[in-house]
């Protein structure tokens, strides 16, 4: 039955499919991003960024691990005592994500 | 010196005489086969009979003898000497309760959560007994089988330090107990267990996974709680997004 | 029947320490886990920088590339890369808890899950190498 309490659901869908993406995915981007274009394995003109669809993967690949950061540092934050101000902390954490959401958008769509 | 011994190192409050818990030392024969409720128990019989703490099977199906063994919630009747000897052992009442008197702690917070899942049978519809028992396959049976096994040793809770931060969380043994029956065949109670979808109920927890790491009857409750999220975030995103067909 | 209460007033209640996770390894290595999530985030906004100077011509671009190889910045993405490993692992860990896979009747083992998603893990990243390398240029 659906919590009309609570809209945590939403935080935690979002957590969840960003722990996914972040599993799978980030650890080769820092390769690549990190170290095999700085390091000279392999160039990189910048071309393949432009192509629709790399924008949508970049997209996905950004947007969401932000909202894992945001949920699961909302949460860190508060078990390391900072509960009092934690109507704070989900400004900043989820208004974060959410703030990241349309820099992302804003960035691809210039590129 | 004949008799090897071994140091039992045990929280002591007396609610009418102490402010503050403090530690005693008893030094206690050392037996190969003896579990640290042997120790207890020669401490109240021979040594000091003032000692107060809580046991009755002695093996591991009651779960009255919870306690901190070296900082790690146990069931003492399961906590060998040998494991620890020849190094000193701390003693003290499961954590993330209140202590009424040396190691014995108020479970009454416990009690309530349990109370608050409603830990029976929900049917929308009852079957008269004139049409006989419900029929439940071993696959259905096994889909919550595990969750049954809980013997309500406090454990957990006392692993939890979300529990220990946040009073009000319902707690790995109490969520547990709700899921064994959300997932019972039989039951079709799940939206009157709506605590455990609320805040407070599986929300607060961040899957430390502790629970389940202490747990002497392998019930896993961190399972049963990142499921019931699943479960939960499942059904709320087809609300929003398929609203009609809702019962 | 009604329970019979404590005196509260006689109960005394230990407080948890905002440094509890310091206590045992299990809680460290737990708040690892949480922290992760932190250095995951710090590379993608190192990452969407690089985008918006690639935004800004081929020129920007190559110099914040340039930057990258910096000692500082490959140091920073080692330490990210750890994290997003050990982010990755506990992921997969967790996910084998959450859902229990079958063949036919049979559970499959937890270990067993946790290896499978390594090894789905390790084909995406391989896919992504690939595709990158084809599409670079």
């Amino acid at each position: 039955m659906a919590t009309e309490k609570t809209i945590e659901p939403l935080w935690w869908g979002l957590f969840s499919a960003g722990g996914v993406v972040a599993a799978f995915l980030v650890p080769i981007h820092i390769i690549l991003v990190g170290f095999a274009v700085p390091l000279g394995w392999t160039t990189d003109t910048g071309a393949l960024y432009r192509l629709w669809w790399v924008k949508l993967y970049l997209f996905v690949l950004i947007v969401l691990p932000l909202y894992h950061w945001a949920h699961r540092f909302y949460f860190t934050l508060n078990d390391t005592g900072l509960k009092a101000i934690n109507k704070l902390l989900a400004v900043l954490c989820y208004g974060g994500a959410i703030v990241g959401t349309f820099v992302t958008a804003w960035i691809l769509l210039k590129i | 010196m004949a008799e090897p011994t071994i140091t039992l190192n045990v929280t002591r409050y007396r609610p009418d005489k102490d402010r503050a818990p403090t530690t005693q030392s008893y030094v206690v024969p050392y037996r190969e086969d003896w579990v640290v409720l042997d120790a207890l128990n020669h401490i109240k019989d021979q040594m000091d009979g003032t000692l107060s703490y809580r046991w009755s099977c002695r093996m591991g199906v009651c779960g009255s003898c919870g306690m901190m063994v070296n900082g790690t919630p146990k069931l003492t009747c399961a906590a060998f000497l040998r494991d620890y000897y020849p190094q000193e052992i701390r003693v003290e009442p499961l954590v993330n309760f209140p202590i009424i008197r040396d190691l014995v702690i108020d479970m009454t917070d416990f009690m309530d959560k349990l109370k608050s899942v409603k830990p029976w049978i929900i049917r929308k519809d009852e079957k008269p007994v004139s049409e006989g028992e419900y029929l439940q396959t071993p696959a259905e049976l096994e889909a919550f089988h595990q969750f049954t096994q809980c013997i309500n040793c406090m454990l957990c809770y006392a692993a939890c330090p979300v529990y220990g931060l946040e009073p009000k969380f319902l707690g790995p043994a109490a969520i547990a107990l709700g899921y064994r029956y959300n997932m019972d065949s039989r039951d079709q109670g799940k939206d009157q267990r709506e605590i455990i979808g609320n805040h407070d109920g599986i929300w607060d927890c961040t899957f430390v996974g502790e629970c389940s790491v202490v747990c002497p009857k392998h019930v896993d409750p961190a399972a049963a709680i990142q499921r019931s999220k699943v479960d939960t975030t499942k059904n709320w995103f087809q609300s929003i997004l398929m609203p009609w067909g809702q019962r | 029947m009604s329970a019979v209460r404590p005196d509260a007033s006689k109960l005394y209640h230990r407080k948890m320490p905002a440094t509890w996770w310091l206590t045992k390894q299990s809680y460290f290595l737990f708040m690892l886990r949480e922290l992760s999530s932190v250095f995951v985030a710090l590379f993608l906004v190192v990452y969407l920088c690089q985008l918006y100077q690639l935004s800004q011509g081929p020129d920007a671009y190559s110099a914040f590339t340039q930057k990258l190889s910096s000692p500082g910045w490959i140091l920073f993405h080692l330490v990210a890369l750890l994290f997003a490993l050990y982010h990755s692992f506990t992921w997969f860990q967790s996910s084998a808890v959450v859902l229990p896979l079958r063949i036919g009747e049979r559970l499959i083992s937890r270990p067993i899950v946790t290896a499978l998603h390594v090894g789905a893990w390790a084909i995406v990243s391989v896919v992504v190498l690939v595709l990158f390398l084809a599409l670079k240029s």
